[in-house]
């Protein structure tokens, strides 16, 4: 009666064979996010940062290092102490201290490490390193922070910390992660991929509590970090340095050039702030003081302020001129104030007078031949051709754009073309009267002290100029900074025009820069004065010397200082002779530069 | 020329062959189970659950050897009083046996403590045969229903007490064995009527359309064959309970412990509490499922190596086969023991006195329902029932039981030529 009942029974027991074997089928085979999730379980990624590269100076002085700090690190369910008088006395704390990071520790994991004592110096760390084999559960972590053995050049060397969600988004690589520092600013930003190196993975394996099970596969995927690489600055420690000293409590900009290669020397910004500062544990508590200053520490000046180039810019409206065949060396204007202010000097001038005498008046009439040259014989239509030309010119002096430097957030500054004033005045309704400012300097012109510098470094190179540049050698090698920090960039003026120039300029020392002039240095150097509406001008000098085998341009940026030839001159006069004799023969010089009272 | 009459010639040789090839590949798995990779220790260090394992399949050799040096009327013989025996223990083991979070399933001196609730099984299961070897016994009588059932719920009741409902759910399985020997199939199609009724009202969110679609059902069951008033009425008294049944479901399981409420609600739904209710079942699919199709080698396996999964080396034990030897190895193991039932099956029915016959339906019973449930709740098609899988599991007492209780079967089946033709 019972007959096909043990059919059924052998039927149902290979139908659930069948549907355990397909249920697993579908987890095993077709599903491969159980795999997934097994990793996230028991495979944890460890990744092995890489030392940072180290930065010099140009003559190979340490400037930027990674400074170890270690982390005493304790897994509760291991440590014990026999003695803890003993205890206390090695590792130098106190015993509430110990008790507390105990318990924090025990309530975080009893399994997993924690930090004990925190960012142990060096030198603490030798004294207990012998001690830590008799407590079982302690080990030490390493980690690294910037460090600065002489602390300046914060702008120039920029600052690392902790990578932002934006920069994450930006990382087309893949290569960061939450947590990585990173460069954001200055050199350590714009080297950031070679000074970073490049990350380690290990992965390891924990069991359900997270204890450590070793490592994955043997460490068969596992990939070792690689240091950063080393960069040479192009910065003097020793410039650098007492550029610093000069410019304590003042405001404004350093920037220092060789003109031969557009090295940059010395790249100061006043106020500035130890770089030692943004590292490590204190990191987010001192930026939030020194960015809520109203001194603007982190504003970097040398490539972030704009000023009217004033009376300087004279030289490159002289050199303009000579090119174009508008100046001679013989020509000739009256010094008259009708026209626009000036200080009482011998007139008539010639151009070696004009640029000694630095004189308004000649400036505004060689200017008008400039640009009114009758092309049209509509005045409004002929200045905007001759603006327009003009324009051109000047950009090759490395005006009105950004020049290039090797940091992020440099200004343009800018060059005021025809399309400008006619957006203020409208079209036809603006000629030489409007923007008679521009021949001396003023007006809609503004340049950065860094384009400053460069100007200077032009006057000393005869016509030509490099990038200005704080790299000098990657990993050592001069070869591998960008190629554009090795191409010459010529103005477009003859290298002839430049001796009466230089001449001028060496002359102009005694007319309006008294204060600067060392005996046996030549020093080529022009004042200007840039106008303040709300204080106080400020005081501008460019220079380089020696005159006859240029070392060193300079421009220096005092504000609020009032003339060019007082501070601004003296302390570019100091730091000249600083780099190029390598003492200070002038101490009262010195003492009246940091007395800082320019006013009087 | 007769052979000589040595039951060893008979022996099933196929079923022993896969009884050593299950428990070598459980012994392996367990030492994969406790294997540390860091501190590796011998296969056959006692002081890990290898080696004392190795001891316990000694032991069962042991007992294999016992059982067919026995005469074969013995079991048939003592199968009242080893039943009343194991009764009596199991009646004891709630009153001097140790407790364990809450249950109290063992019982021994000393070091040496088993868990009578197994060994119950294979008393049972002799019990059941002797009281319905009878010719004149038949399942389809009330009366004879009853006296089985009896049989049945003795055991069971006790285990409650423990109270272990995971082993006291293996006894239902001995319906399988009734099944063959003739319970009418109304009551099958009612029981499965009734699970999968159950398994709807928990499964299906809103209980309306569980109620529609039983109203719409009978509708067209009235509507359908010959109008009569008694058809109408029987038709919609059912339906009517099921619907009551439906909405009392509920209230049922809310009045269920909170861990077996759990255990349900996370068949339905293993992702509610991943950490926490799910966990067992969460980790054991994942360890099983990143096992991919031939596994990450033999002692590879993270999540079963790294405590990942609970229970692992005892009821979560395919989970260690699953991650280290894949699909291929569960196949393997499935395969096995499809085959092994296959095989008890066949023996069972070439079987010549019904004693044996439904002892080995019981066999065949019992095993299948361990190796269903315990795989299936590794993979989530069960909820979380504390049972171990046949001779893979680690445990002494189960290893044993299930030993036993085939062996007992094998004994019966190669001394079959010696038992007189008495089946009906």
């Amino acid at each position: 009666m019972n007959d096909q009942r043990p059919f059924i029974i052998i039927i149902v027991i290979f139908l659930v064979g069948l549907v355990l074997l397909t249920k697993l089928f579908m987890i095993q085979v077709v599903d491969d996010s159980f795999s997934r999730r097994a990793e996230r379980n028991a495979i944890q990624r460890v990744v092995d940062h890489p030392y940072r590269g180290l930065i010099y100076d140009r003559n190979g002085e340490l400037l930027v290092y990674n400074n170890p700090i270690f982390d005493l690190m304790v897994v509760p369910k291991e440590f014990t102490v026999k003695d803890t008088a003993r205890f206390l006395s090695i590792f130098g704390i106190e015993k509430e201290q110990l008790i507390t990071a105990y318990n924090a520790a025990r309530k975080y994991s009893s399994v997993k490490p924690s930090p004990l004592i925190k960012q142990i110096s060096t030198t603490d760390f030798a004294k207990i390193q012998d001690f830590l084999i008799d407590y079982p559960g302690l080990f030490i972590t390493t980690r690294s922070v910037r460090s600065y053995p002489t602390p300046i050049a914060a702008h120039a060397l920029g600052y690392i910390g902790e990578i932002n969600g934006q920069q994450l988004e930006r990382d087309t690589t893949d290569y960061y992660e939450q947590g990585d520092y990173v460069g954001l600013s200055g050199m350590e930003r714009f080297y950031e991929d070679e000074l970073r190196g490049q990350k380690g993975v290990k992965y390891k394996m924990v069991n359900v509590r997270g204890v450590d099970k070793g490592p994955f596969k043997n460490g068969a995927y596992d990939t070792a970090s690689v240091a950063g690489t080393n960069l040479t600055s192009t910065l003097d420690r020793d410039l650098q340095l007492y550029g610093e000293y000069l410019m304590q409590g003042k405001t404004g900009s350093v920037v220092a050039i060789e003109p031969k290669t557009g090295e940059i020397l010395a790249f100061i910004s006043a106020p500035f702030y130890d770089p030692n500062d943004l590292t490590g544990a204190d990191f987010g508590k001192n930026y939030t003081i020194l960015n809520s200053l109203n001194s603007k520490p982190f504003l970097n000046r040398p490539i972030m302020a704009r000023y009217p180039p004033g009376s300087t810019f004279k030289i490159v409206q002289s050199l303009i001129g000579l090119q174009e065949g508008i100046l001679f060396p013989e020509t000739t204007y009256a010094c008259n104030k009708s026209l626009v202010a000036c200080h009482n000097h011998p007139s008539p001038v010639n151009l070696f007078g004009a640029i000694r005498n630095s004189c308004n008046p000649y400036y505004h009439q060689a200017f008008r031949r400039m640009i009114n040259r009758e092309v049209s014989s509509n005045t409004f239509k002929d200045t905007e051709i001759g603006l327009d030309s003009w324009r051109e010119k000047v950009l090759k002096f490395g005006l009105g754009g950004r020049l290039g430097v090797d940091m992020l957030g440099e200004y343009g500054g800018d060059v005021p073309s025809s399309k400008l004033y006619d957006r203020i005045y409208g079209e036809g309704r603006w000629k030489y009267s409007t923007i008679y400012s521009l021949s001396i300097g003023q007006g809609e012109l503004l340049v950065t002290p860094l384009q400053m510098a460069n100007l200077a470094a032009i006057f000393a190179n005869k016509g030509y100029y490099y990038t200005p540049h704080l790299i000098k050698a990657i990993d050592g090698d001069p070869s591998r900074i960008p190629s554009k920090y090795r191409t010459k960039h010529e103005v477009g003026v003859d290298a002839k025009h430049f001796d009466l120039i230089q001449d001028a300029m060496a002359e102009a020392l005694y007319g309006t820069a008294n204060r600067a002039i060392i005996e046996d240095l030549v020093i080529a150097g022009k004042t200007g004065t840039a106008q303040n509406p709300h204080g106080e001008d400020h005081s501008v000098f460019v220079a380089f010397a020696p005159k006859d085998d240029p070392k060193i341009a300079i421009a220096v940026y005092v504000e609020n200082a009032g003339w060019g030839g007082r501070a601004a001159a003296s302390t570019a006069s100091l730091m000249i002779e600083k780099y190029i004799k390598g003492q200070i023969t002038r101490p009262a010089l010195e003492e009246y530069v940091l007395a800082g009272n320019f006013i009087y | 020329m007769r052979e000589p009459d040595i039951p060893i010639n008979r022996v099933d040789w196929l079923v022993v062959v896969i009884y050593f090839a299950l428990v070598i590949i459980g012994w392996f798995n367990i030492y994969a189970a406790v294997y540390d990779s860091q501190a590796p220790q011998s296969m056959f260090d006692m002081s890990i659950n290898s080696g004392q394992q190795l001891v316990r399949i000694g032991i069962s050799v042991v007992l294999i050897i016992l059982i067919m040096a026995a005469d074969h009327r013995l079991f048939e013989n003592l199968a009242l009083p080893i039943y009343l025996v194991f009764l009596f223990i199991l009646l004891l083991t709630p009153v001097f046996g140790k407790e364990v979070n809450g249950q109290v399933l063992s019982i021994g001196f000393g070091s040496f403590r088993i868990q009578p609730g197994e060994f119950a099984k294979f008393a049972t299961a002799l019990a059941l045969a002797k009281v319905m070897e009878r010719p004149t016994f038949d399942l389809a009588k009330t009366k004879n229903q009853l006296v089985a059932f009896g049989v049945l719920m003795l055991p069971i009741v006790l285990i409650l007490l423990q109270p272990d409902t995971g082993t006291a759910m293996v006894y239902f399985s001995f319906l399988i064995m009734f099944y063959r020997e003739g319970l009418p199939q109304r009551y099958y199609i009612l029981g499965l009527g009734f699970i999968a009724l159950t398994l709807l009202a928990l499964g299906i969110e809103n209980n309306l359309y569980l109620v529609g679609a039983i109203a719409i059902l009978a509708l067209i069951l009235i509507s359908i064959g010959k109008t009569s008033w008694k058809r109408t009425i029987a038709f919609s008294a059912i339906a009517l309970l099921m619907i009551g049944y439906t909405y009392s479901i509920d209230w049922v399981v809310s009045k269920l412990p909170p861990h077996q409420q759990n255990r349900i609600m996370v068949l339905f739904n293993p992702d509610i509490d991943p950490l926490g209710v799910g966990w067992n079942v969460t980790q054991s699919k994942i360890a099983i499922g990143s096992g991919g199709f031939f596994g990450k080698g033999y002692l590879q396996g993270t999540q079963t190596k790294f405590d990942f999964v609970p229970e692992q080396h005892t009821d979560f034990i395919f989970c260690t086969l699953g991650e280290e030897f894949g699909w291929a190895g569960s196949f393997i193991v499935i395969g096995l023991f499809v085959a092994l039932l296959y095989r008890l099956v066949v023996m069972a029915e070439r079987q010549k006195t019904r004693f044996s016959r439904i002892y080995g339906y019981s066999v065949v019973s019992i095993l299948f329902f361990h190796f269903m449930i315990n795989i299936s709740m590794t993979i989530g098609l069960f909820p979380v029932v504390g049972i171990p899988l046949p001779f893979f599991s680690y445990g002494g007492s189960s290893l044993w039981s299930f030993t036993m209780l085939l062996f007992i079967f094998v004994k019966m089946d190669a001394s079959r030529s010696q038992q007189l033709g008495r089946i009906s």
